[in-house]
């Protein structure tokens, strides 16, 4: 153990620069968070993610969001466990109608100021599963949306450009 | 004792079906197939519906012959197999709450993927029902001095898939784990339905979507099974790269995760980067990082271009550079084996009996892989071993995992030197119908697709069974007597799919 944790230490860390955002609505979204919650809540934002019934792709990316070449950690982000220690809600998947109550009632659990972050394409309106008696179809069916990150999955470099946009 | 040869020959063969034969029976056939699986005479590979009639699976696994069997039901009930035989009991709940037929006999009268949120009932038979308001679930009961419960999601703590868990404990003792699952239920199957095959193929690959590769393969090659194409030589090698890029990307992300759940962070960190690096690697040659959607019916959709391999052949450099010196750390730490051996055994005649496929089943003695078992091109003419293992615990599952790696190492490698050239895909016949089925090895155990294609080459039925159908209900065996605290890691080595088993 000893010796892996000498070489990681003398190779350096494999943390890859941040990405900017470039995208005109991120900025707008950025500016509109930055004010808000920069007075509020400094430079950290906390993250309480739920699956709304994805097919666990979106998952699988946000959870690379914690490997060492993203190393969300650095940014002041981090996920939380319970949504009454969150900031934001980043929420994936095309809503299932067996999901909706646990997802209202996650938003209700998290304390304001809250924002609602939409992750993958099922998230804005339901994606390929669009029409099905068994979604709702999108995040914004079942509580409001601050943020839409595109993909399919998003890729972690999208979704790090969106949450850092929180970040002003 | 009759073989599942000469049970299929009492039935009225379905011509149009390839490659394995299906069949049409009456009831009492149907329970004597039935009573095969009870017996442990053959595996239950998968049972679903469709309006009017059931279609049950079986795998003769000393012969290597499987075979569908339909039950028409054309008065809305059909003898349950659930009652002699569990591991179809969640399988009859679904076909119930799906499409209205009774499994007349089945123990377990509640729903299982229907909520009472559809706003209908049986969303797939010819008739849905209205629905009222959703009534309460009720759990089994357990009963004794001490014993307290411990509700755990849809929403989990972590980065996960959402399902209910109910634990009943005697201190830190789990008495009885209860699953609740069924809520990312998206109703694939109503979607699949009167879908052209592209689009369906799409579902099928966002399925699960850490399986999107096998999904997407066995769905392919259900619809060419079906509609009795050859696809080119290129295209069945790209598949088996993108299926063993899979493969290593899940183990080490599971490897690197299953660790952690016991706060070894070192392991998940190094595991972590590896994955990534399977995942780049796939984004270099294929152009989606899940290798999403590059499967495609006729073949494939993207093909590997000149100089493309290199970021693979650069991934097995560094993989084995590092994966040695990570599998010495699992097996050196004695912390962590302090975790993983003994913790959550799944014994040898559950998985048997559950036809329990993957890590899990290899993990317990079940050595079934589908790319041996029934081999499919390319895997016929590549050299690997697949690993198997009789201790059954979290430790077992976690070198069946490590073993695995090597040999898809081995087999990218393989792969990559004997790639024929050529094209890489075929159009598929227009208005062609016709019936196929396909058993493909995904990392988590083996994929079940069957397809129908009606004359206008839409798809007419289609059902895509995952492996987790016979691996979750082992789960709540296995964490029988372990403490809730050792839960996720348990759960973690099972690594079952919740939206795979959803629909
Ligand atoms: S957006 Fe794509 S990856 Fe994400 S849940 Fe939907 S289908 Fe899966």
């Amino acid at each position: 153990m000893r010796k892996i944790l000498l070489e990681s230490l003398l190779k350096g860390p494999l943390a890859e620069p941040s990405p900017g955002a470039e995208d005109p609505e991120l900025l707008a979204f950025a500016a509109q968070v930055a004010s808000a919650a920069r007075a509020k809540l400094g430079r950290s934002l906390s993250i309480r993610e739920i699956d709304a019934g994805s097919c666990n792709g979106c998952e699988l990316e946000i959870n690379a969001l914690g490997n060492a070449f993203y190393d969300l950690e650095r940014f002041g982000l981090r996920f939380v466990a319970s949504p009454r220690h969150a900031d934001i809600l980043l929420v994936t998947g095309p809503v299932t109608k067996n999901m909706g109550e646990a997802l209202l009632r996650t938003y209700q659990a998290t304390p304001a100021p809250k924002w609602v972050v939409a992750a993958g394409a099922c998230a804005l309106d339901g994606g390929l599963f669009a029409g099905s008696y068994a979604c709702l179809g999108g995040v914004a069916a079942a509580i409001p949306v601050d943020l839409y990150i595109p993909g399919c999955p998003p890729t972690p470099t999208a979704l790090l450009e969106g949450l850092l946009a929180l970040m002003g | 004792m009759p073989a599942l040869a000469e049970m299929i020959a009492r039935g009225r063969l379905i011509e149009a079906h390839r490659p394995c034969p299906r069949i049409a029976v009456e009831e009492d056939l149907w329970r004597a197939f039935a009573s095969m699986l009870a017996e442990g005479r053959a595996t239950l590979l998968g049972l679903w519906g469709e309006a009017g009639a059931v279609h049950m699976g079986l795998l003769d696994e000393a012969e290597s012959a499987a075979c569908i069997v339909t039950r028409p039901c054309p008065e809305g009930h059909f003898p349950s197999v659930g009652r002699a035989h569990p591991p179809a009991i969640r399988l009859e709940r679904t076909i119930r709450d799906l499409f209205g037929l009774e499994p007349r006999g089945l123990p377990d009268p509640r729903p299982w993927l229907d909520h009472g949120r559809w706003g209908l009932r049986h969303p797939l038979a010819i008739h849905p029902a209205p629905v009222s308001a959703p009534e309460p679930y009720p759990f089994l009961t357990s009963e004794g001095e001490g014993l307290h419960q411990i509700p755990v999601g849809p929403v989990h703590a972590g980065v996960i898939e959402p399902g209910h868990f109910r634990f009943t404990a005697n201190g830190e003792a789990i008495v009885r784990l209860e699953e609740r699952l069924g809520y990312a239920h998206k109703g694939v199957d109503s979607l699949t339905t009167g879908a052209p095959i592209e689009r369906a193929a799409r579902l099928a690959g966002r399925m699960s979507g850490d399986s999107t590769v096998a999904y997407a393969l066995a769905f392919a090659r259900a619809v060419e099974a079906a509609l009795a194409i050859e696809i080119p030589p290129r295209a069945i090698w790209l598949r088996a790269l993108m299926a063993e890029l899979e493969r290593l990307a899940n183990h080490f992300g599971d490897i690197g995760a299953i660790c952690n759940d016991v706060a070894f962070a070192l392991m998940h960190a190094h595991c972590g980067v590896l994955r990534e690096r399977v995942l780049r690697a796939a984004a270099a040659s294929f152009g989606h990082r899940l290798m999403m959607d590059c499967i495609v019916p006729g073949g494939v959709g993207v093909d590997l271009a000149e100089g493309a391999a290199a970021p693979v052949r650069e991934l097995l450099d560094v993989a084995r550079g590092a994966f040695p010196a990570l599998i010495e750390l699992y097996d050196n730490t004695a912390s962590l084996q302090d975790r993983t051996v003994g913790a959550g055994v799944l014994s040898m005649a559950l998985a048997r009996q559950y036809g329990c496929g993957g890590f899990i089943g290899r993990a317990s003695g079940r050595n079934f892989d589908a790319r041996r078992n029934l081999p499919y091109p390319p895997y016929d003419a590549l050299a690997f071993e697949v690993p198997a293992l009789s201790d059954g615990d979290v430790n077992a599952r976690v070198w069946i995992r490590i073993r695995e790696v090597e040999q898809s190492l081995s087999l990218v490698e393989q792969i990559l030197d004997a790639m024929p050239e050529g094209p890489i895909s075929v159009p598929l016949p227009a208005n062609k119908s016709g019936e196929g089925m396909a058993l493909v090895e995904g990392f988590r155990g083996d994929v079940l697709a069957s397809v129908r294609l009606d004359a206008a080459g839409r798809v007419a039925c289609s059902r895509l069974r995952d492996p987790s159908w016979f691996q979750w209900p082992l789960l709540e065996a296995a964490i029988e007597g372990n403490i809730v605290a050792d839960f996720p890691l348990c759960n973690k080595s099972f690594n079952c799919s919740y939206s795979g088993h959803d629909l």
